[in-house]
Formats: C-alpha cells, sequence, structure tokens
C-alpha cells in the first residue's frame, strides 16, 4: 500500500508524466483514495500551470539602453 | 524595420551569425532574452542594482567567449549559466562568509510537509485583475528560499528540462527534482490561501 509520503515523493514526475504505467496506476489509485492528496495533486497541477510560461517584466528602458551602451563599446573595441 | 526582425525567432540562425561576426544578430539574441535574465538576476540577488550589474556581465561575457558556446546546449541554458555565476560572484561580494552556493543543503524533507490543503475554485485566478494575479505570482516567487527559486523559474516558468536546469545551475538532477518538488508544494500552498474554494475550510479534508 501507497503512504501519503510515498506518494508526494512522486507527486512531480507524476505531474511531468516521468513515470511508468505500473506506478502510474498505484499513485492514481492512492488518490481516488486520499482525498487530501488528490487536492494536493490538482492545485499542485494547477499551480504549474498557472507559472507556466509567465512573462518576465520587460526590462525598464533606462536599463535596457545602458546594456545595449556597454555592449556597443565592447563591439566597437573587438573590432579594431 | 528590418527583415530578420519581423520574421519569428530563429536562434539557432543567430547564434550561426553571431558567431560568424554579425553584431546585429547578437544584439537581437540579447534582446530576445534579456528581459528573462534580468528577472532570474533579481531572484537570486534580491537587488535591483546588482540584477543590473549581471544582466550586463552575462551578455558581455557571452559576446566575448561566443566561440566557446559548443551548440550542443540551448543558447538560453548557456547564457542562463553565465548569468547565474556572475549572479553569485555578486552574493558572494556582498557577504562575509563567501559561502554562497545554489547547492547547499537546507532541509531534511520537513519542507514536503503540507499544512494547508484545501480545494481551489473554478478558474481562481479569474477573481483577480492581472497585475493582481502578477504581484501574487511574483510575491510568491520571492517567499521561497532562493535554491528553490531558481530551479523553479528555469523548470516551470521558463519550460526548461530537468536536466538543462541542472546543467544550468551546476546541480545534479537529483538536486533539482528534490528542490522542484518543494517548490511547487510550497508555492502551491502560498497560492491555496488567495485561491481556495470559498466557503471550504481546511479541515474538511483531513
Amino acid at each position: 500500500m501507497l503512504t501519503c509520503k510515498d506518494f508526494l515523493a512522486e507527486l512531480s514526475d507524476y505531474l511531468d508524466e516521468r513515470i511508468d504505467a505500473e506506478l502510474r496506476a498505484k499513485l492514481e489509485r492512492h488518490i481516488t483514495e486520499c482525498p487530501n492528496c488528490w487536492v494536493i495533486a490538482d492545485t499542485t497541477r494547477k499551480t504549474i500551470q498557472i507559472y507556466k510560461g509567465m512573462d518576465p517584466y520587460p526590462i525598464p528602458s533606462e536599463v535596457e539602453t545602458r546594456l545595449m551602451l556597454a555592449l556597443e563599446k565592447r563591439m566597437a573595441a573587438k573590432q579594431k | 524595420m528590418t527583415a530578420s526582425s519581423q520574421a519569428g525567432f530563429d536562434e539557432t540562425t543567430l547564434v550561426t551569425q553571431a558567431r560568424g561576426g554579425d553584431n546585429r544578430a547578437f544584439a537581437e539574441l540579447v534582446k530576445h532574452y534579456e528581459a528573462k535574465i534580468f528577472r532570474l538576476a533579481q531572484h537570486i540577488t534580491q537587488n535591483r542594482e546588482d540584477a543590473e550589474d549581471v544582466l550586463q556581465e552575462t551578455f558581455l561575457k557571452a559576446y566575448e567567449h561566443l566561440d566557446q558556446f559548443q551548440g550542443n546546449s540551448k543558447f538560453y541554458t548557456w547564457i542562463v549559466r553565465i548569468a547565474v555565476n556572475q549572479a553569485l560572484m555578486k552574493l558572494r561580494r556582498r557577504r562575509t562568509d563567501k559561502s554562497v552556493s545554489l547547492d547547499e543543503t537546507i532541509d531534511t524533507g520537513e519542507d514536503t510537509v503540507t499544512r494547508e490543503v484545501a480545494a481551489w475554485g473554478e478558474d481562481p485566478e479569474q477573481q483577480f485583475t492581472r497585475e493582481e494575479l502578477g504581484q501574487i505570482l511574483d510575491a510568491s516567487i520571492q517567499s521561497l528560499a532562493p535554491t528553490y527559486r531558481s530551479v523553479f523559474l528555469l523548470r516551470d516558468v521558463d519550460d526548461l528540462s530537468t536536466e538543462e536546469t541542472a546543467e544550468a545551475l551546476g546541480l545534479s538532477v537529483p538536486a533539482v527534482k528534490s528542490r522542484l518538488l518543494r517548490a511547487r508544494l510550497q508555492l502551491r500552498e502560498k497560492l491555496t490561501r488567495y485561491f481556495k474554494r470559498k466557503g471550504d475550510d481546511t479541515f474538511a479534508y483531513l
């Protein structure tokens, strides 16, 4: 029998679908019997979905300007 | 606008052109990745000024050492590795103990213990404006330990594979996996405070 601790240890691989069919069946049996682990699996999956592909804020224009100036300077030095 | 900036982003071609001395191609790579590198640097250094330094040093180093880029990993993984090293150097300079690393062992598994277990409502993020949601997500990542933060950011936000994340951070694959699990569980718990179904209580599931 799988314990909740066993289930949690496999949770990442389960959500990433990186486990074999036999283990998957065991984990799925566990969550049909354990509402607590079902909720954890479900809300962890949703957590990953919400974050996936979250765009970074555009960098402030003055930061980009300084970056590009530093780069141009280095490029010019290299070409001399 | 040039033809190349209208076309889709083709990393392999741009890297080849940049290696051949095409500075415009390199600048295009910089523009494509600058915001992600700046975000990562801010998450590691927790300091905007340091993050800007890291941003500049990363791309200057990448430019200098472009001939060392092997092409058997993604260009992004390669620059992340440079950025992480630069960011850790900043932290070491700021601290006296000099022992900053992303590889510190922190825990004995205690932090996988889940305290708050509650189901979420349907599309819980809809209750918040885009801006509010962004702040919630940012603050939640910020509250993670630094070693978890970078693993989660690269693996789940930037969508690198476990192996690429390990390579970029200089960690072993098992170390990435255990940090990722803890980061995911901790974030899940933090977000539950905002997203749990109204009227639900924790004890209903225990």
